[in-house]
């Protein structure tokens, strides 16, 4: 099989209008006979289900959680892009589309990033139609700020809940088709595996997970829209269910993964306690509109942060990187925040910490409220309480958040971050459509790989999962399903569906049989430090090979040692667990084995190797400038295939923040 | 900040399915850190019952960040615990010291029957948002999202009120089992932009129907929700429904 991405032809700007009109249909009555499953229903799933219900198509929809409202989405906190330039700012969707190509390292695909930026104007429009609450300036109107990796203020938000109010509207309008009766609501649900029949998806094996059922769904197509993988680190940002079983089943029937190395380590976390800790949690980017970040200048300085004078602080990304500041792209700033504490400057009592500073902004905006209320000599207490004021406005509910996690109080002190895993670029591989390389098969949201190339930047993924739901996949299923229109639902009696469901519970049943001694969190955390250690911020051959040669032994062990509590047919919290787990120990040796066969530095992957002098990552285009997608072949063993990737507007060059 | 440890008597409700009968079990739990947080502690609870052979406890959970509404233990008689305006995944164990004694229940109400342990089924607020908690708008059919200016005060109380994480605190605090600080949250979210107004009266009435019909209690004005609400959702939302609901109730009768 070979690769087509599907790429329309013409110009740059045309390709998605030309797809758009040239695309087959499917007529009303047709769709009423057709059935989709959509899995998962975070942004691109609910806006998906939304829309395909909204259209006519019988649509079953599926999560884990108990609502759709609790979908990982929900977390995301900073804001969403859009070319509106309702700031007259000089923005486009030319720049939006540059900035994101650029920002991805010149490992994103021209013209998906294009259709992106394209639609992200609907997507604001749409969402402020369904009544999420943007936040507005007082004439009214929308309000915006800028993320890292940009030089326009091109992003909305609801205060540090944009997540979660994107991901209310959604489920409002996924909740509206659900009363509707277009879609059907599996909550509390898995998918553990697709049915494949002649070759094409057609339905999935889901586990109610309140009974331990497994049941068949039929479905003329099948969308997976199950998040990122991030897990497989152990700690990350993510919530704590999600995982990568869905993709990875469907990667082993056949749908090729594109580039899994490529990991999003986020800069601004707050840092690791202890033993104990279970997830890792964002600071959100936009906190470095304001936030200037800095170590001591001298190595193991015990002092408070407030106790260090002005002189002796290094803000380094200042100093390094003059046009973008704090403000430089995700990948960047988490490499300088390592290098440091690497060199011993990091502060803390783990000293793998660095401080984002909050005082000169706060003095700023005290200065800036006294100036608006015609205030004069006023005492720098006034300011800095005005000051305060402004800032809690704008990111209070960060601030209380770290406050209630590490029991400071970050208007007083400035706050401890850290890197930490946050996002994956990489996923199943999808062309032009969002459809894989199982035929029927679509993956959409951070469940794919393609538009964020190796880096994401800020604000761009909630784009997308919409992007794809709402304005994508209505027209590029429709191509799909056209074809379709006499194929009448196949009952669940098929034998295809038969042997499905008794692999899956036959794995069930190895599973619980195994009645060893390790809890299946042990694994988890093991693998997590694997993965974090020798595949996360910094990279090299010797220690991916090792990693290889450890995650194999982890994977024998899991599988003769682990010990799973209770019943299959019952809740148990523990056996879902058991089978992610399982998962992610695949999905980190071929991690592992992406990362040492991209032999150079981009993005989020760093190469040690693959350095400029000034420590910056460097790119090798002529031998690297291609999509990994690789392919399942059996146990351990897969085989790497190639998407090259071309350039027709954006240039690749060293990418410079400088 | 000082941390220390601490050894904990947990009393912590066990019930097998929705038909079981349940009961409190107790368990001891050592050398809790301060830095933990509350459902870190139930981790290491689990693990150690997992590691003894024994049944582990079972709760929902997802973020650990306070916002996607998934966690839900009523702990020491306050639903989400001790600290205000947070959630129980939020809750850290600076808030205990060593020796307490600390009892857990799942929420308790009619319309939300427990699943297991601490699990129960809030099934019931996805079928009140889909009686009326959303603007009939298809995709594709919006217009410029700057057209329509709105007051930053509506906007903000807008907002406010959206933040709901939909978690069921309000519901498990009340006496009377009530759902209405969740369900005015969403009536006043919506109630207050210009692009809710067209399903105004329908939403508020519907919503409310099938707030009732999911055998919620009636609200006797107590306000232990807004008490325990972890985002701080004001009892000046039910006001506000109220009044929606009586008007729309007059309009309709016309
Ligand atoms: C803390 C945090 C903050 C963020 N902030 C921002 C931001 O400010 N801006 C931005 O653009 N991006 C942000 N992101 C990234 C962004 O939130 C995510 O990439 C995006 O929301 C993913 O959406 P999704 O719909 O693809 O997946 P998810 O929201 O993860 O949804 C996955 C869905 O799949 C379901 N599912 C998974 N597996 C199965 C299965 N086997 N069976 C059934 N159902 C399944 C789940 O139940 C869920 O419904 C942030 C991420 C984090 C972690
Ligand atoms: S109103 Fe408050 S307590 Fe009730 S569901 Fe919403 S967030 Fe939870
Ligand atoms: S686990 Fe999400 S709010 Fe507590």
């Amino acid at each position: 099989m070979s690769l087509d991405s599907k790429i329309p032809a013409g110009e740059m700007d045309k390709k998605w209008t030309d797809y758009k009109g040239h695309v087959k249909l499917v007529n009303p009555s047709n769709k009423r006979k057709l059935e989709v499953i959509v899995v998962g229903t975070g942004l691109a799933g609910a806006s998906a289900a939304a829309s395909l219900g909204e259209l006519g198509y019988k649509v079953k929809a599926f999560c884990f959680q108990d609502s759709p409202r609790r979908a990982h989405s929900i977390a995301a906190q900073g804001g969403i892009n859009a070319a509106k330039n309702y700031q007259n700012d000089g923005d486009s969707v030319f720049r939006l589309f540059y900035d994101t190509v650029k920002g991805g390292d010149y490992r994103a695909r021209e013209a998906n990033v294009h259709r992106l930026a394209e639609v992200s104007n609907n997507i604001i429009d749409q969402c402020v139609a369904q009544g999420v609450p943007f936040a507005r300036e007082y004439g009214g109107l929308l309000s915006n700020r800028s993320f890292g990796g940009t030089q326009v203020q091109r992003t909305f938000y609801a205060a540090g809940q944009t997540g979660q109010q994107l991901l209310l509207g959604a489920y409002s309008a996924l909740e509206r088709q659900v009363a509707l009766g277009n879609v059907i609501m599996y909550n509390r649900h898995e998918m553990l595996d697709i049915v494949k029949i002649d070759g094409k998806a057609r339905g999935i094996i889901a586990r109610d997970l309140v009974n331990g059922t497994l049941e068949r769904h039929f479905g003329h197509a099948v969308l997976l829209c199950t998040g990122g993988y991030g897990n497989v680190f152990y700690l990350s940002t993510n919530a704590m269910g999600s995982n990568v079983t869905a993709a990875w089943k469907a990667h082993k029937q056949g749908a090729w993964f594109g580039n899994p190395c490529f990991t999003q380590i986020h800069p601004t976390c707050i840092p690791v306690s202890g033993d104990h800790q279970s997830k890792l949690t964002l600071m959100s980017e936009s906190l470095r509109n304001d936030g200037r970040i800095w170590v001591p200048k001298k190595k193991e300085d015990n002092r408070k942060g407030v106790d260090i004078p002005e002189e002796e602080r290094d803000y380094y990304l200042e100093r390094r990187y003059p046009a973008f500041g704090n403000l430089v792209p995700r990948d960047v700033a988490s490499r300088a925040a390592k290098e440091r504490c690497d060199e011993g400057y990091g502060v803390g009592t783990t000293k793998m910490a660095v401080y984002l500073d909050f005082a000169d902004a706060i003095i700023r905006y005290g200065k800036i409220e006294a100036g608006k209320q015609g205030l004069e000599n006023v005492s720098e207490a006034d300011i800095i309480k005005m000051g305060k004021g402004v800032v809690e406005e704008k990111y209070g509910n960060l601030f209380e958040m770290y406050e209630k996690i590490t029991g400071e109080n970050p208007y007083e002190m400035p706050m401890r971050i850290y890197p930490a895993v946050h996002y994956t670029m990489g996923g199943l591989w999808v062309d032009y459509e969002l459809k894989t390389t199982v035929d029927g098969l679509y993956a959409l949201g951070e469940a794919n790989f393609s538009d964020h190339g190796a880096n994401r930047l800020g604000a761009s993924a909630l784009m997308q999962g919409l992007a794809d739901g709402y304005f994508v996949i209505p027209y590029t299923l429709g191509n799909y399903l056209a074809d379709d229109i006499s194929t009448a639902a196949i009952p669940t009696s098929h034998p295809a569906f038969e042997e499905m469901e008794k692999a899956v519970s036959d794995r069930i049943n190895q599973l619980m049989n195994i009645k060893g001694k390790q809890t299946v969190e042990s694994f988890h955390k093991r693998l997590g430090k694997i993965m974090w250690d020798k595949c996360g911020m910094a990279r090299n051959a010797n220690n991916l090979q090792e990693a290889i040669v450890e995650i194999q032994a982890l994977k024998k062990e899991f599988w003769s040692d682990v010990k799973i509590p209770g019943d299959v047919n019952e809740m148990n919290p523990e056996l879902d667990k058991a089978g992610r787990v399982a998962d992610f120990i695949e999905l980190g040796e071929l991690m592992c084995k992406d990362a040492l066969n991209r032999n150079e530095s981009c993005g989020g992957h760093f190469r040690e190797e693959s350095q400029t002098e000034e420590g910056e990552a460097k790119r090798d285009d002529e031998n690297y400038s291609f999509v990994s997608a690789w392919e399942y072949k059996g146990e351990s063993d897969w085989q790497l295939n190639k998407e090259p990737l071309t350039f027709d507007i954006v240039k690749p060059t060293q990418r410079s923040y400088k | 900040m000082e941390h220390y440890n601490m050894n904990l008597t947990l009393k912590v409700w066990k019930q097998k399915n929705s038909t079981a009968k349940g009961n409190f079990e107790t368990y001891q739990v050592k050398d809790i850190s301060s830095e933990m947080s509350f459902l870190e502690m139930f981790d290491v609870l689990n693990e150690q019952l997992i590691t003894d052979g024994k049944d582990p406890i079972a709760f929902d959970h997802d973020c650990r960040e306070g916002i996607c509404g998934a966690c839900s233990m009523y702990i020491d008689g306050r639903a989400h615990g001790p600290w205000s305006k947070n959630t129980t995944c939020q809750l850290h164990m600076r808030a205990f010291k060593d020796g307490d004694t600390i009892v857990v229940e799942p929420w308790r109400a009619a319309a939300f029957p427990v699943i297991k342990d601490l699990m129960v089924d809030r099934d019931a607020f996805d079928r009140i948002i889909q009686a009326g908690g959303y603007i009939s708008v298809n995709t594709g059919n919006a217009v410029d999202a700057n057209s329509l200016p709105i007051d930053k005060k509506d906007a903000d109380t807008s907002f406010d009120a959206a933040s709901c994480i939909g978690c069921g605190a309000c519901v498990a605090a009340c006496k009377n089992s009530s759902a209405m600080l969740f369900v005015s949250a969403k009536v006043s979210q919506l109630a207050l932009l210009p692009q809710g107004e067209p399903e105004r009266e329908a939403r508020v009435l519907n919503m409310v129907a099938q707030m009732d019909k999911e055998g919620f209690g009636n609200c006797t004005n107590t306000y232990a929700c807004e008490a325990e609400c972890p985002k701080g959702i004001s009892v000046t939302n039910i006001a506000r429904m109220n009044r929606e609901f009586l008007k729309a109730g007059l309009s309709t009768e016309q």
